[in-house]
């Protein structure tokens, strides 16, 4: 398959020897500014790739904090145009930097799938993470995508039979997102041993890189992911950071902070 | 008609799609867990034993059949039209609900699962589990939203004094769609004990199916006693429409019937004109909701719009697909009720016929009147009493002023 700017920033981190960071935040989250900043954070911290939520008004994979951050976004107005210049902005500044949008599949149906595939590549976008869009219901973007040459990433989970994966893998691209533990998205205190088994059982399905996302919020526990995975999703300890903070500003330090942090992580032997 | 309601047809497809509407729109984690209902049932479907022993449980338990009442002074306010009540709020629990409850707590136990998780908007869909889940000696936990909480406060004691845990739900509107959005949150994480028992005909494949299936037995059984009491099919078949089971309880065994004119009643609030309705495929555009391709009351970027009823049942941005697709169809034709007309409508059925009736089925009766004064005395409606009124007495009591010292709103 052809390079895009994702496969290339996955294969120059592991040509260190290492495993990528992936950082995510919802747009529009604590303002649209806020967030273009927030998100500049995550990449000057350290972040490989990021993906930008579109935040909804049913987030029914999410569990308090992020449910928390969406409410703020759509609050104060959030809108599809939005989350595309979030994108442009973030992109604009990083250009090698992989731009992803993350969505619950309404809000791609309702826009139009060819406008939104068609928009987002021209924001400089590099693809989109689907959740609860099936391979099985996903015929139709996934042509719009490669049409603009955007990625479709996948997800994978521990309940995923094996020949269930080689289907999923078969039809995605970029990386495949191995959602390895099973609940909505949250920090977490331990790893757990989920996450290995349904790496391993994922790479025999696919030469795709396999990112892992399952609640990392600190350097200990990046580094412990990073052993057995390509890359390391990092989305709630992010946005419990801008949360958490007095105001923007000391937000979005607090972000790069910990994308520092978690960027060392990643580097560990 | 579209030739896919001719007689045999079978919908929907094996994708779970009624025409356009439908399928399976879940996360990854869920698609094990939804091939493992849908394979079950498919099996259960063709067992001798699970038909049998459904059967009993809706007849000993349930008690099943349900009645057919004629409503003579009711009758005469809908323009003298012949109206006929199909009596689910006389089954055990006060609903239809429990018709599909206890389908799928059979389906929980061949599927070797311990525990039950479910939304309830009005709190009969609780009720029906909790109901179960102690008859079974399953688990239960029901997800409800905080303002349903509050005003169907009798049915949360009912589902405690059942033995379920009831959590009331905090986040977005506080109703029906987020006590959903919560059901599911569980199931992703606890999906190797739990079965989801979904509620109504709305979902990803197959449970707009399924839920259907176990709900036919209200227009079987109502077709037949309309036919052996009358000597004809009625001309028309109302129920309410939240997300849509009791009217496709009745419907189904009409569809092929040509001359039987199917009319669903959905929550219009304060009006489909105004901002507070529940009137989604009055006003709502394809989209999806909860797993599967429906109507859905949204804005311009898909994210929902909240609804709004008194009736906490039909206060919900979404309806089942096939409803959907019957709308598009046009088999079906689907009315707004408003507050008011519902409210009266209640009133009228408590004092002409002494039955109390739930405010979602209010919303049927409001519709019956419409359709009675429209086709006449000649006519003969058929009218889903898909449940009783105790747990709305509250609502009632405050909206007509029934409290001492207290002044209604109307």
């Amino acid at each position: 398959m052809a390079d895009t700017k994702l496969t290339t920033a996955l294969a120059a981190a592991k040509d260190e020897g290492r495993a990528a960071l992936i950082g995510y935040l919802p747009a529009g989250f604590p303002t649209v500014d806020g967030g273009i900043a927030a998100i500049n954070a995550l990449i000057e911290g350290g972040c490989d790739a990021v993906e930008v939520g579109l935040p909804h008004s049913d987030p029914v994979l999410d569990g308090a904090v992020i449910q928390t951050a969406d409410d703020i976004a759509l609050r104060g107005g959030v809108k599809i145009k939005d989350v595309l210049r979030t994108v442009a902005e973030v992109a604009a500044a990083h250009p090698a930097v992989p731009v992803l949008v993350m969505t619950y599949w309404n809000p791609v149906d309702r826009y139009g799938v060819a406008r939104f595939a068609a928009d987002l590549a021209a924001a400089g976008g590099a693809g989109c993470i689907l959740p609860d869009l099936p391979v099985e219901e996903s015929a139709e973007w996934r042509k719009a995508a490669a049409e603009h040459g955007l990625d479709t990433v996948f997800v994978v989970a521990p309940s995923s039979q094996d020949a269930r994966l080689a289907e999923v893998t078969a039809a995605g691209s970029g990386f495949v997102y191995a959602a390895a533990v099973m609940g909505v998205t949250g920090t977490r205190a331990a790893v757990g041993n989920l996450a290995e088994d349904l790496v391993a059982r994922t790479r025999a399905t696919t030469p795709l890189p396999v990112c892992v996302g399952l609640g990392v919020s600190n350097a200990d526990q990046a580094a412990e992911v990073a052993a057995f995975a390509d890359g390391v999703i990092v989305g709630s300890a992010f946005v419990k950071r801008l949360l958490d903070a007095a105001d923007q500003d000391a937000g979005v330090a607090a972000v790069r902070e910990l994308a520092a942090d978690l960027a060392a992580g990643v580097r560990r032997t | 008609m579209s030739e896919l309601h001719l007689p045999g047809t079978q919908v929907p497809d094996n994708r779970g799609y009624f025409g356009a509407y439908g399928g399976r729109f879940i996360p990854e984690a869920l698609v094990a867990a939804v091939e493992q209902v849908a394979e079950e049932y498919e099996k259960a479907k063709a067992d001798p034993a699970f038909a049998a022993e459904l059967d009993t449980l809706l007849k000993d338990y349930t008690g099943r059949p349900s009645p057919l009442t004629d409503v003579h002074r009711f009758s005469a306010e809908a323009g003298g039209a012949r109206v006929l009540l199909k009596r689910e709020d006389l089954n055990h629990t006060g609903s239809h609900k429990i018709n599909n409850v206890l389908g799928q707590a059979l389906l929980t136990r061949r599927m070797g699962k311990t525990r039950i998780i479910a939304e309830t908007g009005a709190g009969q869909h609780g009720v029906a589990t909790a109901t179960a889940c102690a008859l079974f000696g399953f688990d239960c936990t029901i997800y409800m939203g905080e303002v349903d909480t509050q005003r169907q406060a009798l049915n949360v004691a009912r589902m405690r004094m059942l033995g379920a845990e009831v959590i009331p739900v905090k986040s977005g509107s506080r109703t029906l769609k987020d006590a959903i959005n919560e059901a599911f949150r569980d199931w992703v994480a606890n999906v190797d004990s739990t079965h989801y028992l979904f509620g109504t005909v709305a979902g990803p494949h197959p449970f707009p199916m399924m839920v259907r299936d176990f709900h036919r037995v209200i227009g079987i059984e109502a077709r037949q006693q309309v036919l052996d009491r009358t000597g004809r099919l009625p001309d028309a078949v109302v129920a309410c429409v939240g997300g849509g089971s009791n009217a496709m309880g009745i419907f189904h065994e009409f569809i092929p019937d040509a001359g039987v004119r199917l009319i669903g009643c959905e929550a219009a609030g304060d009006g489909a004109d105004t901002p507070k309705h529940a009137a989604t495929l009055t006003k709502g555009d394809p989209g999806v909701l909860h797993g599967s391709r429906t109507y859905v009351l949204q804005d311009e970027d898909g994210q929902t719009i909240e609804s709004h009823s008194i009736s906490a049942g039909l206060d919900y941005p979404g309806v089942g697909p096939e409803h959907a697709w019957l709308k598009d169809t046009g088999r079906a034709e689907y009315r707004p009720v408003t507050d008011r007309a519902a409210m009266e409508a209640l009133r009228l059925l408590s004092r002409t016929e002494g039955i109390i009736p739930a405010i979602e089925s209010a919303h049927a009766l409001a519709g019956a009147l419409e359709l009675g004064r429209e086709l006449g005395p000649e006519a003969t409606v058929l009218v889903s009493l898909s449940g009783r009124g105790d747990k709305d007495m509250h609502t009632a009591a405050e909206y007509f002023g029934l409290y001492d010292d207290a002044e209604g709103t109307n």
